[in-house]
């Protein structure tokens, strides 16, 4: 295990240490004490390691996050684990705006709330929030699934594409051109895996189904109104 | 950008703490704005029948005493200033309207920060470290507080267009974003009698605030009506007498995290200028809703 103290060292020394490991490393096991809210921690990884950050972390950590297992222990601020490829982040506390924006792969599990846009223009990612998500979550959402255990806040999946929105609570309301659709056996198999796996409390037999109706796909002037 | 720090505390213990404890979070936001700084701190109260007015001259050797004097020899009553950095606080013992005509017509060249029985208001050019210390921020006692460091969009940096902004009686608003239709409101409100100093669009949202206060509205509801007047980006902190609020506009795309023990309520821009608090790390976080008004009030 090695430990690295933010207090000691910089953001920029530990990110650098981390892209410099080799893909045959064995320094695999990273504890980072002290994170203090700061910026842009974990960002770019590409090796399997295992990283827990003790602590909250401020605005992208863990982005572009490829192959790393990351599980921060507290709040994560604006965008975390933006444009994720593959790799698990787990927030243990709440997360700010725009987690896991872009998201094309991997998985990305917030055990607290997620504010607004969780999920803003997912390309792939799979994201499970054990709390509730705020406005314009989903917004633009083109693959992946998102799976909300709590409420989700207005206008979700605004213009979607083939992004699925998997909600157990209240939705505040459906943005342009997302529609509830059924729970298919198929639906409720992915909701149930995605649990299991990251092992937060929900049934999925209480989820709703939201994806997008395609009717602003190719624009379409009766549906002008729509945007 | 803009860093913006509220601090409202429940726990009395901690009120000699509280300029130390604001000082922290408002250098913590640094990176957020170097341009200029601010605060506004609530603190005892000038005794009945007077009111505290912060003054603000260039010149850092200005004659506070003699400025005091003569108010004295005018209104033949008492008037002390307490020189802080290139700043003032005058008691004097009237009321805060004709002290500040008599300011306006003896003392063209110094501009009134903030005015009150509590609030007492600093902010001048440079990053919050300097400003802080400038100002010797550490040092203040209080119930409340709050603070800004800016990165100027929308007009010039100086001391006069820097946060917070005290347009009324013991109110303060520190503002992160921008507002559109600014030139608008302050038109409407200057034929309203609410003074402005600067061309500043901050200081509208600020006038605004004062204004619905003055019509009776309480701080949450005058907020509430801010949703529909105010056209723009924000996320404000609003400091009064007694209390202290906190509001998004609809989308929410400017920063805020809210915070709150038993000793405590803190806001901030982000999650670091929380994390120096005493108890921080126990305390209930979340993030403000959109277009929602946030309000924490003393009996």
């Amino acid at each position: 295990m090695i430990t690295v103290d933010l207090e000691l060292a910089t953001v920029r020394e530990l990110n650098q240490r981390l892209h410099d490991l080799p893909p045959d490393t064995n320094e695999r096991a990273w504890t980072i004490v002290n994170p203090g809210g700061r910026h842009a921690l974990l960002a770019g990884l590409t090796r399997p390691v295992s990283i827990t950050v003790e602590g909250h972390v401020g605005y992208y950590c863990a982005g572009m996050n490829e192959a790393a297992e990351i599980v921060i222990d507290g709040h994560a601020g604006v965008g975390v684990a933006e444009n994720i490829m593959s790799g698990t982040v787990r927030v243990r506390g709440n997360a700010s705006q725009a987690a896991g924006a872009s998201g094309h792969g991997g998985l990305l599990v917030i055990e607290g709330d997620a504010s607004a846009r969780c999920g803003i223009s997912m390309k792939g990612v799979d994201i499970v929030v054990g709390g509730s998500v705020g406005h314009m979550s989903a917004f633009m959402a083109q693959a992946g699934r998102l799976v909300v255990c709590g409420d989700a806040g207005g206008d979700l999946g605004d213009s979607l594409y083939e992004a699925v929105i998997y909600v157990q609570g209240r939705v505040t309301s459906l943005g342009a051109d997302c529609e509830e659709q059924p729970m298919a056996d198929a639906d409720r198999a992915a909701v149930a895996d995605l649990l299991a796996r990251t092992g937060i409390p929900g049934d999925p037999a209480r989820f709703r189904r939201y994806g997008s109706a395609r009717r602003l796909y190719h624009f379409h002037v009766d549906h002008a109104d729509a945007y | 950008m803009c860093g913006i720090v509220g601090l409202f505390l429940k726990n009395e213990a901690l009120r000699p703490d509280l300029g130390r404890l604001l000082a922290r979070m408002l250098v913590e936001m640094g990176d957020r704005g170097p341009d200029s700084a601010g605060f506004a701190v609530y603190r005892r109260p000038a005794p009945e029948g007077s009111v505290k007015i912060t003054l603000f001259h260039p010149d850092p050797a200005h004659d506070w005493a003699a400025l005091a004097a003569a108010f004295a020899r005018s209104i033949d009553r008492p008037a002390a200033a307490e020189p802080r950095g290139n700043h003032a606080v005058l008691t004097v013992s009237a009321e805060e309207g004709p002290a500040r005509a008599w300011l306006a017509a003896h003392h063209p060249e110094v501009r009134v920060m903030g005015f009150g029985r509590r609030i007492e208001v600093f902010k001048d050019m440079g990053g919050p470290d300097e400003v802080a210390r400038r100002f010797d921020l550490a040092g203040m006692d209080g119930t409340h507080a709050l603070g800004h460091t800016r990165m100027a969009t929308e007009s010039a940096v100086t001391t006069e267009h820097s946060h917070p902004f005290a347009v009324g009686s013991e109110l303060c608003l520190v503002h992160n974003g921008s507002l559109s239709n600014h030139n608008r409101l302050r038109r409407n409100l200057a034929r309203a009698g609410i003074r402005f100093g600067t061309d500043n669009d901050s200081e509208v949202a600020a006038g605004y605030f004062a204004h619905r206060l003055q019509q009776g509205d309480s701080l949450a509801d005058a907020m509430r009506a801010g949703l529909d007047d105010l056209d723009g980006f924000y996320t404000f902190a609003v400091g009064t007498r007694d209390g202290f609020a906190v509001l998004r506009d609809p989308v929410a795309c400017k920063p805020a995290i809210l915070a709150e023990t038993d000793d405590w309520v803190a806001m901030g821009s982000e999650w670091k200028a929380i994390a120096p608090l005493p108890g921080s790390a126990r305390a209930r976080v979340w993030e403000p809703e959109p277009a929602t008004v946030y309000a924490w009030g003393r009996a």
